[in-house]
């Protein structure tokens, strides 16, 4: 009766009768996350080390095989680090910096990435999905070992959700029968075909694309490809439409063809096609083992909102991107990091309950940003109409020749974090010559301080950041705690942190969220203005 | 090329892009190529110079 959905490629938490299932009356928890996917890992990690009991219901007993993510953006990596596990993913991950693209059998230009010095982490690492949920996995066994409430339950499938005035009520299949269990709060984390948005009867509107691709992952036995990223438009080899090579871990290549929208995907499928199209790509002299392929259609959608009542979406159960520009994961992973805390503070009884719909407010506006990025790209590698392939035919011609041209090649716009410039938890900005780029809403961006990295200081409770200024150790407002972060411009010879924080001022005060964006920023510290800017950010005035 | 700049001048070079797409949307062929011809006359007035649309001539070619 309980049949796997996909095989795994790490089995972590094996079944286990829990005492919730024989217990007389159904238990009550105060979050229960549906769903083991990167996202529902890392918001159980996140709620976890806040002290929050934080129970995974997973329909699986580990992760699945077949890497579908590959590119994990730099802001990714800096919530990782936050919690803890960013260290390995930036060791067994390939960092890359240079692309290039073809057309036909040309190249038509190449870019370095040139990432800005003095962040910690690289713009982009590529490591397969199974690895990066792995290392929130083993973080999250570490932080269970010294105490931290977190408990997975693998073979527990939420088949029914009841929602009640201040609870929920799910009823989980296990291999001993069904049982149910409470929560104070649900967080739907449960991937793009969202079992619980179906129970809820909730929409998932957007856009269809009328096109495959055909992926298959090659570890390569003999060969010194580099570690550059490619992507060819209308290959000379035939294989595809368009065509992806990309490193990853472990002398794997990613291999992405564009076959169009009526295959027969069996066919396709087997290994003598997959082989076909591979040996007109590499050559036959390039010795391969496929180890892992999949074809894939995709969609730009989202729900309405994210957040009804006690049930919160995250991840792609409340939003799908196509793969281009990999804001899939990288998204949800923003999506945790947005909601971790508010969350903490609800359950605290710190703050108010519609501090959640600021959840649903950023997050909504970060899956429209990525929805409209990735879109475009889709639009651009897949042109729809006969004008459209004209376009993208004469930016490639011109994009050989000319500079101006190659900002218009889009194979994929790669994830950044947003700035929530209309957020109603943001506070003044009083910092009138600040850098745009930390301005109120901002993401904090990376700086080396003495003895390491300014992000390693800022995030987790709300930090106060004085910078070349005085400002009290530690502050309580109203219940939650502010931390304050003092550096000096003089200890960082770079020059980076003043570039990147002061502008042309001389000194500032920066408040901080628990996520490391910029929630309201000013030249002096006053008690005041800190209190209101707090209360603010905290949906409590 | 002296004078055709052929640097990036594009502010947001995505939007643009998406606008011009959306200018042909639904079009027959011929639309969009009449589209197309009635933008590149609007652009070289508003371009104005000879020596410089003589050079963008001469690139596109
Ligand atoms: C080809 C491809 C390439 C991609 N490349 C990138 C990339 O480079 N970068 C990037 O950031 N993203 C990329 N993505 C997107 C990325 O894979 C997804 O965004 C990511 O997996 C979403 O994570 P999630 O945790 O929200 O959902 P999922 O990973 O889908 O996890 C959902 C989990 O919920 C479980 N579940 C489902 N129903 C139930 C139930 N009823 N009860 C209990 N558990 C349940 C599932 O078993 C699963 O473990 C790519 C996707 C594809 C297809």
């Amino acid at each position: 009766m309980f049949q796997d959905r996909y095989p795994l490629a790490f089995k972590l938490y094996p079944y286990e009768k829990s005492k919730d299932q024989d217990a007389p009356k159904a238990v009550r928890h105060p979050v229960v996350i549906v769903g083991g996917g990167p996202v529902g890992l890392a918001t159980a990690l996140d709620l976890g080390r806040q002290g929050i009991p934080a129970l995974v219901l997973d329909d699986h007993e580990g992760i699945g095989m077949g890497s579908r993510a590959i590119c994990f953006a730099k802001r990714t990596l800096d919530i990782a680090n936050r919690y803890g596990c960013g260290a390995p993913m930036l060791e067994k991950g390939v960092v890359w910096n240079v692309g290039k693209v073809f057309q036909d059998d040309r190249q038509v230009f190449e870019f370095n990435l040139l990432p800005e010095s003095g962040h910690r982490n690289p713009a982009f690492i590529n490591l397969q999905q199974p690895y990066f949920e792995k290392f929130i996995f083993e973080k999250i066994r570490a932080e269970q070992d010294t105490g931290t409430p977190i408990e997975i339950r693998g073979k527990n499938r939420v088949d029914a959700v009841d929602v009640r005035q201040d609870h929920v009520v799910l009823t989980v299949a296990t291999p001993d029968g069904p049982y149910d269990v409470e929560a104070d709060w649900v967080i739907a984390c449960d991937g793009a075909s969202s079992p619980v948005r179906g129970m809820l009867d909730l929409g998932f509107e957007g856009r269809v694309f009328q096109d495959s691709f055909l992926i298959a992952d090659i570890k390569m036995k003999s060969t010194d490809f580099p570690t550059e990223r490619w992507f060819w438009f209308e290959p000379y080899f035939k294989s595809g439409a368009s065509t992806l090579l990309h490193k990853q871990p472990d002398d794997v290549w990613r291999v992405d063809f564009q076959i169009g929208w009526d295959v027969d995907r069996a066919e396709e499928m087997k290994e003598e096609n997959i082989r076909k199209r591979l040996d007109a790509m590499l050559g036959d002299d390039v010795d391969y083992e496929i180890v892992w392929s999949s074809i894939y259609t995709f969609q730009c959608r989202r729900m309405n909102k994210f957040r009804h009542g006690r049930v919160v979406f995250a991840g792609d159960a409340a939003h799908q991107v196509s793969p281009f520009g990999a804001r899939g994961a990288n998204s949800g992973i923003q999506d945790v990091d947005n909601l971790g805390w508010k969350l903490g503070l609800v359950i605290a009884g710190t703050a108010p309950e519609n501090l959640l719909d600021t959840y649903d407010d950023e997050r909504v506006f970060g899956a429209d940003e990525n929805i409209l990025n990735s879109t475009r790209s889709t639009d651009f590698i897949t042109p729809k109409s006969k004008a459209s392939k004209g376009f993208r035919d004469a930016v490639l011609m011109l994009a050989e020749k000319y500079e101006f041209a190659r900002p218009l090649v889009n194979s994929g716009r790669l994830s950044v974090p947003c700035t929530y410039d209309a957020s109603r938890l943001n506070g003044p900005d009083h910092l009138p010559n600040g850098p745009d780029r930390t301005r109120v809403g901002s993401p904090c961006p990376d700086a080396p301080v003495a003895g390491g990295f300014l992000l390693d200081h800022l995030g987790t409770d709300f930090v106060l950041l004085a910078i070349n200024t005085e400002a009290p150790e530690q502050i309580d407002i109203d219940g939650i705690k502010v931390r304050t972060v003092s550096v000096r411009t003089s200890d960082n010879p770079t020059g980076a942190l003043a570039e990147r924080y002061l502008g042309s001022e001389a000194q500032a005060v920066y408040l901080i969220r628990p996520d490391q964006h910029v929630t309201a920023r000013g030249r002096v510290y006053t008690e005041d203005a800190l209190r209101a800017a707090l209360l603010k950010a905290c949906g409590k005035d | 090329m002296a004078h055709l700049n052929t640097q990036p001048n594009l502010p947001s070079p995505d939007e643009f892009y998406a606008d011009l797409l959306a200018a042909h949307e639904g079009l027959s062929d011929d639309e969009s190529a009449a589209l197309n011809n009635r933008l590149i006359l609007l652009l070289a007035n508003h371009i104005g110079r000879h020596d410089v649309l003589c050079d963008a001539l001469g690139a596109a070619k």
